[in-house]
């Protein structure tokens, strides 16, 4: 397996793409966090240092409590580092923002609201120069896009797990971000629905080119959505191990992969470095 | 402490009332799942012929045992009641017992609205009067502690600052405030409305306070990232997962207020089914002490059960 260095990011979406924002489209610079708890000062995450590219896809993977999430909040402007410095498009991150969407693990629906207005809850804020009518039909558009039409007018509590986590997703997509961030998005979920939920998710990302960062601790929806993954040591003190690049070709098939020489491959590379060399302690 | 803290007991009651609305549901549910067992035993019926079938229930036989099992308890609770009831008045003649009791009801209710001096008025204006004292003094609480409830949830220092006040004054006895009340506003009425207010507000600033400390993380993150303002939080976020919360806290305080009323007009005379028992009494109308109680134990109860059914409108989950 090839370690790759931050300065030398293969672009494969945007093969022309040289400019330095592009390149460094987020960039994280020496980061590290420590929480203060009650037993004294925890060191989360030391010496990150990741570039993504703009329209790529990275997964963070690692055991439990290795803090991606962390990583992930980090970029969100959800958490501040402690030290270290973090870059969104050129300007520093600083607190959240719709140009961040999050789709959080629990999809964080609010359950007194429809599927229409939670999505549209956010399409207000971000495009609230714009008429009602646009706006309406940008939120239609999101829903539509994650194949829910059907169901816009159900609460939350109507709808089953995978739905809700679609709703989620829409109301992410729907504020046209410029950084999609998932926190383990499928983790509640069945196998079977998030299989069919992945392939949507990568239909839907190929079509907008979003630069998306996923935290997930399933390999093979690390292999099969990813552009790159970065596996993270265990923590504390976690730091990012090692980065794998995956050059599968787009579009991608779950049942060709399957037997594809290639994906097995890096799908091994990943075991390997989860149960081999960083082995959690059964706790 | 905090003033959250305070509010154990409030919370006990809170959870053996959404209990109480649980097992309710429970028994519904066991009905309608009664009812699709047998469904599908009729399709087995049709379809498979089985030798034990004739083991089946009928729908009929289910929905006699259903209404046996939820009807014969409290019918059996309410004999029992009156049989030791009427044991007790043959004990002690003094005391009237049902059937006295009864008729004098059907004489007494045959004209409720009845209006011969302000000292006898009919049944129904007395528990009109009474309902609009405490409609006042709750209302008034309700106006007052909701609002502070949010202050004291929203923010960490109101909630430490208020603490050791509500939890001096919560558990001062409803009556103790009726002197002051009476030295301050120099009138019974405005006295009594002034007990029910100090007396009911306690559970509606708690149970608001509790509701919004308790609103989750994850809700207001996504108001993070979706960068919302702050009236928006509060009207597509605080508000609505307050609202259960609150109207906890708005039933406990009525049932408090309903609580309050009988004494604090006993105490101050006037109008009223408080003041009607009294008098009662004076008068030497055993019969309509315990009529009364009746009557205060049946406009509680529909109170209860009024906002219950309006908190459950504002059940999301």
């Amino acid at each position: 397996m090839s370690k790759i260095s931050n300065e030398n990011i293969s672009i494969k979406k945007l093969g022309k793409a040289t400019n330095k924002i592009t390149e460094r489209y987020v960039h994280i610079e020496d980061v590290g966090m420590r929480f203060v708890t009650k037993k004294g000062e925890f060191e989360a995450l030391k010496n990150i240092n990741l570039s993504i590219t703009q329209g790529e896809f990275v997964s963070i993977i690692g055991h439990s409590g290795c803090g991606k999430s962390t990583v992930l909040n980090l970029i969100a402007g959800l958490l501040q580092p402690t030290s270290g410095n973090l870059f969104c498009a050129g300007r520093e991150i600083s607190a959240p923002g719709p140009e961040r969407a999050v789709v959080f693990q629990n999809h964080s629906l609010l359950p007194w609201l429809s599927c229409f207005e939670n999505v549209f809850l956010a399409v207000e804020r971000v495009f609230g120069s714009e008429s009602k009518v646009q706006q309406e039909a940008r939120t239609y558009a999101a829903l539509d896009l994650v194949g829910l039409s059907h169901a816009i007018e159900k609460r939350p509590n109507e709808i089953s797990g995978g739905m809700k986590q679609r709703v989620g997703i829409a109301r992410a997509l729907a504020m046209e971000p410029k950084v999609l961030l998932l926190d383990e998005p499928f983790g509640a979920l069945d196998a079977l629905t998030r299989a069919g939920l992945q392939d949507e998710l990568m239909k839907i990302m190929q079509k907008s080119g979003t630069t998306a960062v996923m935290v997930t601790h399933d390999v093979d929806e690390a292999v099969l959505l990813s552009d790159r993954i970065v596996m993270m040591t265990n923590g504390p003190s976690a730091t990012i191990g090692e980065i794998l690049d995956v050059q599968l070709p787009y579009p991608r098939k779950r049942l060709e992969l399957a037997e594809d020489k290639q994906y097995n491959h890096l799908r091994s590379e990943l075991l390997k470095f989860l149960y081999e060399r960083h082995a959690k302690k059964a706790a | 402490m905090s003033a959250v803290n305070i509010n154990k007991d409030s919370l006990k009651l809170q959870e053996s009332l959404q209990q109480v609305t649980n097992e309710t549901t429970v028994d519904s549910l066991v009905a309608a799942n009664e009812d699709n067992t047998h469904m599908k035993m009729l399709n087995s019926k049709t379809k498979a012929n089985l030798p034990h079938v004739a083991k089946a229930k009928t729908t009929a036989q289910i929905k006699t045992i259903a209404f046996f099992k939820t009807t014969i308890p409290p019918v059996f609770g309410i004999l029992l009641f009156l049989a030791v009831w009427t044991l007790i008045s043959h004990q002690q003649p003094v005391l009237p017992g049902p059937v006295s009791t009864w008729h004098s009801a059907a004489e007494l209710f045959a004209h409720p609205f009845h209006q011969n001096s302000p000292d006898d008025q009919g049944i129904g204006w007395n528990i009109l009067s009474s309902l609009q004292r405490v409609g006042l003094g709750f209302g008034l609480a309700a106006l007052v502690g909701i609002p502070l409830g949010f202050i004291i949830g929203r923010y960490e220092f109101m909630s430490r600052m208020t603490a050791p006040v509500i939890g001096l004054l919560r558990p001062v006895s409803p009556l103790a405030w009726l002197p002051l009340g009476l030295l301050v506003l120099k009138a019974a009425g405005p006295a009594a409305i002034w007990v029910i207010f100090i007396s009911s507000i306690w559970p509606m600033v708690i149970n608001t306070a509790v509701g919004v400390s308790k609103v989750p993380q994850d809700y207001m993150n996504v108001a993070k990232v979706l960068n919302l303002s702050e009236w928006k939080i509060i009207t597509k976020i605080s508000f609505p997962y307050v609202l259960p919360y609150m109207m906890t806290g708005v039933r406990l305080s009525i049932g408090i207020a309903w609580l309050v009323i009988v004494a604090a007009e006993m105490l101050n005379g006037g109008a009223g089914i408080g003041f009607w028992l009294w008098d009662e009494y004076n008068a030497s109308n055993y019969e309509h002490i315990i009529i009364a109680i009746f009557v205060v134990g049946i406009v509680g109860l529909l109170l209860e059960q009024i906002l219950t059914v309006i908190a459950n409108r504002f059940n999301y989950e």
